[in-house]
C-alpha cells in the first residue's frame, strides 16, 4: 500500500502576525531590590549584589541583594520569632484570612505581575498572563482555606507544624513556586525563608512588597535572595526544621546529603524525563497538540515536560510528519508578544547547556531536525528541536535537557513501552494518549511517575498533588496531600 | 540410650528459598548460661544484593495482586503464626525473655498482622482523592507502593519488631529485604518458615540474619532499593544511611518506637512507604449543561 503523502502547509508569506506586544508601562520596579526580612527590605550585611536581566533582551532589569550567611542567619531569626511569638499562637482561621488576603492581592495586580514575571525569565506573556499568575493566586487561595480544618486531613493523628521551612525555589515558574511553597507552609502554621532562583527573584520580591501591605506579622515570611551559597546557609541553618526545594536532582542529592542525620524533614521536588506515549488509537491531532505542549510550554524550563516520545511505529510516519508542520507555525520570539509560542531561554548558561545537548545528540547519530523559524538575533534564544530515532541508552533520551528539544523513539507493543518509559532514573510525569479507555488505565497504573496525564499533558491545579517517584525526589506539592509535608505528628 | 536431639539449622530466606548464607560465616547465639543455641548466618553484601533481585522480581506481581487478596495473604500469615505459637513461645523464651512477656508479644505480634491485614484494601480509600480541580479535568490521586523496601528491623525484640516493621510494608504492596535483629535473630528464622507457608509468594519478604553494622551501607547504597526503613536510634548509622541514601534518592525512615504498645500501629505506617500518583484525564464538556430535565 502507498504511503498517503500529506501534502505540507505553505509557512511562507500569510502566516506573519502583526506584532502584539504587552504594554509594560504599567508596571513598577525598582533599580534595586534588597532582602526582606523580618516585614522590611534590609540592606544585605556586606553591601552585595547581583544583576537580574532580561534574557530576552540582555539587557539588566534590576539590581538584587545577595544574602550572606549573616543575613540567612538574620532571616532564620526573624523566621524563628515570629513562629514563637506570633503565628504559632494565632488563631487558625486568622492565619487563613491573611493567606486569603495575599491571593487577592496577587490577583489584583496579576498583569504587572504577569509582564515582570514575563521580563525577568523570558517566558511568553501568554503563559505567565494565563498560566503562572492565576494559579498562583489560586494556590494562595487553595491553601487559605485549609488552615483551620486541617484535623480532618490527617486522620486519627494532631499534627503540628515544623516551625521554620526553608524554601527554595528554581528559575522556570518563580512566582507560581513561591505560591506552591509559602501557601501550604503557612497554612500549616509554619513560617517561611524563601530564596528565589538567582536569574528570576523579581516577582518574588514583588510578592514581598504585597506580603508587607498585607500586613502579615513581621518575620512570618522572609524573602532572601543569592545563588547556591545563600541557599546552602539556608539549608543547614540549626534553626529550620522543614526544607522544601524545587530543582535539579543533582542539588536535591546535595541537600538530603547535607541533612543527613539532623532529624529535619525534607520534600524535594526535583528533575524529570517524562515518556509521552501516543498510541496508533490515539486522536492524532489532538496528540501532535500535545506533543508540542508538553515539550514546548514555557521553552521546556518544565520538570514535567514530555521530553521524551514514544509513537507506535504504526503512526509514527504520520504523527512526525504532523509535528514537523507544527513545529513550523510556531512563532519563536519576543516573550511580551502575545503571538509568541516560545520565549527566550532563561539565562546565557541554560542556553549553552541546551546547546551542549543538542551537539551530544548530534553526535550519538539521532537525525536532528529544527524548525526553520528566524529568531531573534539579541537574546537567549532556541528553535524547537527533535532527534528522530533516538535511541534508549543516548544521553539525549536519560538526562534532563530542561529545554525545547524533544526525543523521539517509537515502539510496538504495550509492554515495550512500559519497559522503555519506566527504565530511567526519574519518575516524575508521563503521558498518554489513547482513545481506549482500559488501555489508558493499564499504562496510568504501570507508569511509575507521580503524574500521569492522559488524552492530555502539562495541566496544573491547586487541588492537584503533584511531585515525583524515585530520583524524581519525594514528597507532593498541591491538594490535601501537599499539607503533608508540612506537618509533623 | 537416651534419644540424640535433632538441631534446627537456621538459614536465611530469599525469593522464597532457605539458603545458607554466601559469605559462609555464622555466629554463634547464646543463651543466658552461655550454651550456644544456634549458629546464625552472617549475612554478605552479596546474600543482600540477590535478596534485593528477589524483592525486584517478586515486586510487580505482589503490588499487581488486588488489594483484597493481599488482605487475605495477611491474614494467613496471622493464622499460620497463631498455629506455630508453642514454637515461638519457646523461641522467645530460650533468648531470655519470661514466659508471660513472650505470651504478650507474641499475641499483639498476631493481633499485628490481622490488624494490617484489615488495612490492605482500606487505606487507599483514606489516602485517596478525587480532587476538583478548576479546569475540565477528571482527577484523582491514588497511594502506590514505593517499591522495594531495605528494613532494618529492630535489634532489641525478636518478633515484633520484625513483625511491626514489616506488615504494614508488604499491607501496601511493597517487597522488601529485612534484616533481623541480631541479638534475637531466632524468630526471624521461623518467621520466614511461616510467610513461605502463608501464601505469601516469594521474593516478597525477604529475612535475612547478620550484623547492621557490616549491613546497613549496602542496604542504603544499594541503587535498586526505593525506601529504607531503619529501626533504631544508633546514630552513626542513621547517618551513614542517610547519606548513602541521596545515590538514588531513597526515601529513608527512622522507627523508634515500643512496638509492644497496642498503639505502635498505624495506616501512616503504611503510607511511608507510598507514593502518591495522579492522574488526568479531559472531560468532554457537551450538551446536557442548559437542559432542564
Amino acid at each position: 500500500m502507498a504511503k498517503k503523502i500529506i501534502p505540507a502547509l505553505d509557512f511562507k508569506g500569510d502566516w506573519n502576525y502583526s506584532p502584539a506586544p504587552e504594554d509594560t508601562k504599567h508596571i513598577n520596579l525598582q533599580k534595586q531590590y534588597e532582602l526582606f526580612i523580618d516585614g522590611k527590605f534590609v540592606k544585605p550585611a556586606k553591601g552585595k549584589y547581583f544583576d537580574t536581566i532580561n534574557p530576552a533582551t540582555e539587557q539588566v532589569i534590576a539590581k538584587v541583594a545577595e544574602a550572606d550567611d549573616s543575613d540567612v542567619n538574620k532571616a532564620v531569626k526573624a523566621a524563628k520569632t515570629a513562629y514563637d511569638k506570633v503565628w504559632s499562637k494565632m488563631p487558625a482561621k486568622e492565619k487563613g484570612k491573611y493567606i486569603y488576603r495575599i491571593a487577592r492581592m496577587i490577583q489584583e495586580r496579576a498583569r504587572e505581575f504577569s509582564v515582570i514575571e514575563t521580563l525577568d525569565g523570558g517566558k511568553p506573556i501568554r503563559e505567565s498572563r494565563d498560566v503562572d499568575v492565576p494559579l498562583a493566586a489560586n494556590h494562595f487561595f487553595y491553601y487559605a482555606g485549609w488552615a483551620d480544618k486541617l484535623e480532618y486531613a490527617t486522620p486519627n493523628r494532631v499534627s503540628k507544624p515544623y516551625g521554620v521551612a526553608a524554601q527554595i525555589i528554581p528559575w522556570n515558574f518563580p512566582l507560581l513556586m513561591a505560591a506552591w511553597k509559602i501557601a501550604p507552609a503557612l497554612a500549616t502554621g509554619n513560617t517561611v525563608v524563601l530564596k528565589p532562583a538567582e536569574t528570576t527573584p523579581l516577582t518574588a520580591l514583588k510578592l514581598a512588597e504585597i506580603i508587607q501591605e498585607s500586613g502579615l506579622p513581621p518575620g512570618v515570611v522572609n524573602i532572601i535572595t543569592g545563588a547556591g551559597k545563600t541557599g546552602a546557609a539556608l539549608v543547614n541553618h540549626p534553626d529550620v526544621s522543614k526544607i522544601a526545594f524545587t530543582g535539579s536532582t543533582d542539588v536535591g542529592k546535595l541537600i538530603q546529603k547535607s541533612i543527613a542525620g539532623t532529624g529535619k524533614k525534607a520534600t524535594l521536588e526535583l528533575g524529570g524525563k517524562a515518556a509521552n506515549i501516543i498510541f496508533e488509537d490515539a486522536p492524532i491531532n489532538q496528540a501532535v497538540e500535545g506533543i508540542v505542549n508538553g515539550i514546548f510550554f514555557n521553552q521546556g524550563h518544565v520538570c514535567c515536560a514530555g521530553s521524551r516520545l514514544f509513537v507506535q511505529e504504526s503512526v509514527a510516519d504520520i504523527v512526525i510528519k504532523k509535528l514537523k508542520d507544527r513545529l513550523e507555525t510556531l512563532i519563536v520570539g519576543d516573550p511580551l508578544d502575545k503571538n509568541t509560542d516560545i520565549g527566550a531561554i532563561n539565562s546565557k548558561e541554560q542556553l549553552n547547556t541546551i546547546n551542549k545537548y543538542i551537539k551530544i545528540g548530534k553526535d550519538e547519530g539521532a537525525e536532528f531536525y529544527q524548525s526553520s523559524c528566524n529568531i531573534p538575533s539579541k537574546g537567549y534564544f532556541c528553535r524547537p528541536t527533535l532527534f528522530i530515532n533516538a535511541s534508549q541508552s543516548h544521553r539525549i533520551v536519560q538526562e534532563e535537557i530542561f529545554g525545547p528539544v524533544l526525543t523521539i523513539q517509537t515502539f510496538r507493543t504495550v509492554e515495550e513501552v512500559i519497559e522503555k518509559a519506566n527504565n530511567i532514573p526519574y519518575g516524575l510525569s508521563a503521558g498518554v494518549w489513547t482513545d481506549k479507555g482500559s488501555k489508558i488505565f493499564n499504562l496510568t497504573t504501570k507508569l511509575r511517575a507521580g503524574v500521569v496525564w492522559a488524552n492530555t499533558y502539562n495541566k496544573f491545579d491547586p487541588t492537584s498533588p503533584f511531585g515525583g517517584y524515585k530520583e524524581s525526589g519525594f514528597g507532593r506539592e498541591g491538594g490535601m496531600h501537599g499539607l503533608m509535608g508540612y506537618l509533623k505528628f | 540410650m537416651a534419644r540424640l536431639n535433632i538441631l534446627k539449622t537456621y538459614k536465611i530466606y530469599i525469593g522464597g528459598q532457605f539458603p545458607r548464607t554466601e559469605s559462609g560465616r555464622y555466629y554463634p547465639l547464646l543463651d543466658k548460661a552461655g550454651n550456644t543455641l544456634a549458629n546464625i548466618c552472617l549475612s554478605s553484601r552479596k546474600d543482600f544484593r540477590n535478596a534485593v533481585v528477589a524483592a525486584r522480581n517478586a515486586q510487580g506481581s505482589w503490588s499487581a495482586k488486588p488489594a483484597f487478596n493481599r488482605g487475605q495473604i495477611l491474614y494467613r500469615i496471622a493464622e499460620m503464626l497463631e498455629g506455630r505459637k508453642s514454637q515461638f513461645l519457646e523461641e522467645l523464651t530460650v533468648q531470655g525473655i519470661t514466659l508471660k512477656q513472650a505470651q504478650a508479644e507474641f499475641e499483639i505480634s498476631v493481633d499485628r498482622l490481622v490488624y494490617y491485614a484489615g488495612w490492605c484494601d482500606k487505606y487507599q480509600q483514606i489516602y485517596g482523592s478525587v480532587n476538583p480541580v478548576a479546569t475540565s479535568h477528571f482527577n484523582f490521586s491514588v497511594p502506590e507502593p514505593t517499591g522495594v523496601v531495605g528494613i532494618i528491623a529492630p535489634n532489641n525484640s525478636s518478633l515484633i519488631g520484625l513483625v511491626s516493621a514489616i506488615a504494614p510494608v508488604i499491607a501496601g504492596g511493597n517487597t522488601c529485604v529485612v534484616l533481623a535483629s541480631e541479638k534475637f535473630p531466632l524468630c526471624s528464622v521461623t518467621f520466614s518458615e511461616v510467610l513461605n507457608s502463608s501464601d505469601v509468594p516469594g521474593g516478597v519478604v525477604n529475612i535475612l540474619t547478620g550484623k547492621s553494622s557490616e549491613l546497613v551501607s549496602h542496604f542504603s547504597s544499594h541503587m535498586d532499593v526505593n525506601a529504607m526503613i531503619y529501626c533504631g536510634n544508633n546514630k552513626e548509622e542513621i547517618l551513614l544511611s542517610e547519606q548513602n541514601a541521596t545515590i538514588n534518592v531513597k526515601r529513608v525512615f527512622v522507627y523508634n518506637q515500643n512496638w509492644m504498645q497496642e498503639n505502635a500501629q498505624g495506616a501512616h505506617y503504611i503510607m511511608d512507604a507510598q507514593e502518591i500518583k495522579t492522574t488526568w484525564h479531559p472531560i468532554e464538556n457537551i450538551g446536557g449543561g442548559g437542559a432542564k430535565y
